[in-house]
């Protein structure tokens, strides 16, 4: 599909806590149909300091009414100035970029397993496998219940199992520590969240023989397989994020 | 209608912007944002003998109005560039140039002499200033002996037009691209990236996998500016001006320091079609000047 780059209204800058903001952003124009894993470079307006990019996953899209989502996690000083934009402003945005989780094999058992800011992509997958006719069931590991984003948007897709770490919801410790593990046997795991978690993850998949995909968040210059910045080390190599990625199947990661 | 053109030895340019190694792919990533052939030209990522994988990640950073970046010349090799990307780019309206690197004058001139033979590269801009490789690149380019060698050699088996790409981390860059001229380059390019490099306070380690990098983008422009006014004054070759280039106007304080072409790169990242904003910037601040040749304004500050 064709990269645009294009600006965007900011209709709501929604603040979920301390450091974790959702831009909800209107199309000027159409916007083309979207995969989810995919994500977008975001210009960082007014400030040369701070002038590269950054890479933001697609964390929802409604055709209907132009709109698309990010959610964003306060991380240095080009996000914080992301955070202040305010509605009617305008950002400009590089997309569609990379690759996209795939789709499931039919009747296959599908978790998708998030935590923290990492819920990003999984929102619009999600949804997504929804409308395919699958029904995924959703992990999400917090720190603690005050951490808890979006709880409602996942129970209108599929089960959600809950983890924090200081057990104030759902069950006490890391996402892989959770009963349903042990209790269910899933054919397909989508993962986005801390590497740590992720490659958590990757070796229960692995032990399990269970087919399990990841989100990588790697820092890039372009987005678009120029700068070769964003190197992921696989079998095949170094692979760009940007273009071979953001997603990989962990059987292709040298973890 | 201002004429934009320029040549080097023989070599017609349509205008004097061109996109630098590195920072464009073999063209094609940027097919969906501009027209590729309106440029001047473009100068291929950084090609070698063999395939190579580069450093490890991470390997780049940002820094105040910078990047620092660490890639070292992670590329497909020369067989993989004649069979898969020669084909495609050789459709592009404007000069295609490859960027040559290797880590023995052997290599460089292997590589030469292979680019030689393909007649839709009319030039190559030899890399002796590659600060993010283990041997060869900056190596090269920081010694005059082994600079002298090495473009010398090349010269030797490259029949068509030799552009150097000099780095900036030598105390006098006039010397190299003295050395450069008498060697019988066509043209010096300059600046390759500065030798930089950041520390993540939050992990107490490099922000790079190899410590050291190569710093691009506005903060080396002052740096670049200078270096260029002193090399256009130095030699009569034709000088490429490179160096944090974001806009129409960085571009012509470089063509009023003396350089006769700029090169665009960094800032291609953020704009992937900021090449064609500055071609278009240029020629309406020479309209706007009343010049009816780019030439009018090369080196203006000099006379």
């Amino acid at each position: 599909m064709a990269k645009r780059i294009e600006d965007f209204k900011i209709k709501e800058n929604l603040r979920l806590n301390n450091d974790l903001f959702i831009l909800e952003l209107t199309g000027n124009n159409q916007i083309p149909t979207l995969k989810p894993g995919q994500f977008a470079q975001v210009r960082i307006e007014g400030s040369p300091e701070t002038f590269l990019r950054r890479p933001i996953s697609i964390h929802d899209v409604d055709y209907e009414r132009n709109t698309i989502k990010f959610l964003i996690q306060i991380a240095g000083k080009g996000t914080k100035r992301l955070s202040n934009l305010k509605q009617g402003e305008t950002l400009n945005i590089i997309y569609p970029l990379g690759n996209s989780f795939s789709l499931p094999g039919e009747n296959e058992k599908v978790l998708l397993v998030g935590g923290g800011c990492g819920v990003a992509p999984l929102l619009f997958l999600g949804k997504y496998l929804q409308l395919k006719g699958y029904k995924p069931e959703i992990l999400l590991g917090f720190r603690n219940s005050d951490r808890i984003i979006e709880y409602n948007e996942y129970t209108g897709i599929g089960t959600v199992y809950l983890t924090t770490e200081d057990g104030s919801s759902g069950e006490k410790g890391f996402v892989t520590e959770h009963t349903v593990l042990n209790e269910q046997h899933y054919d397909h795991v989508y993962c986005c969240g801390p590497e740590s978690m992720m490659k958590a993850v990757a070796a229960y998949c692995s032990k399990n023989d269970i087919n399990c995909e990841v989100s990588l968040e790697h820092l890039m210059a372009c987005g678009f397989g120029v700068c070769l910045c964003c190197v992921v080390n696989t079998v095949n190599g170094n692979l760009c994020s940007c273009i071979d990625g953001p997603v990989f199947n962990t059987k292709e990661l040298k973890w | 209608m201002v004429n934009l053109g320029f040549t080097v030895g023989n070599l017609k340019f349509k205008n004097p912007v061109i996109t630098a190694s590195g920072t464009f792919g073999n063209g094609s990533e940027y097919d969906d944002f501009i027209d590729v052939s309106r440029l001047g030209g473009i100068i291929l990522k950084g090609t070698t003998m063999e395939p190579r994988e580069g450093n490890s990640y991470p390997r780049m950073a940002e820094t105040p109005s910078g990047m620092l970046n660490s890639v070292g010349l992670q590329n497909k090799g020369i067989d993989y560039f004649e069979k898969n990307i020669y084909p495609v780019i050789a459709a592009y309206d404007t000069n295609v140039i490859v960027n040559v690197n290797g880590s023995y004058v052997e290599d460089y001139i292997a590589l030469a002499e292979r680019v030689n033979k393909l007649d839709k590269i009319p030039a190559i801009e030899l890399n002796i200033s590659c600060p993010n490789v283990k041997m060869g690149g900056m190596a090269f380019g920081t010694n005059p002996e082994s600079a002298r060698e090495v473009i010398k050699a090349v010269r030797a088996v490259y029949t068509r037009i030799l552009i150097v790409k000099l780095s900036p981390n030598v105390t006098n860059i006039t010397d190299f691209a003295r050395i450069s001229e008498e060697e019988g380059a066509d043209s010096v390019s300059l600046i390759n990236t500065l030798l930089g490099m950041a520390i993540d306070i939050r992990t107490m380690k490099p922000s790079l996998s190899t410590i050291t990098g190569g710093l691009s983008g506005p903060a080396v422009k002052p740096v670049a500016l200078r270096m260029v006014w002193q090399v256009a004054k130095a030699v009569k070759i034709p000088v490429i001006g490179i160096g944090g280039i974001m806009s129409a106007g960085d571009a012509i304080e470089f063509l009023l320091a003396g350089a006769s072409a700029i090169q665009v790169g960094t800032g291609s990242f953020i704009d992937p079609g900021i090449s064609i904003t500055i071609l278009e910037g240029i020629a309406k601040y020479l309209s706007d000047k009343g010049c009816s040749d780019v030439k009018e304004i090369i080196g203006l500050i000099n006379r």
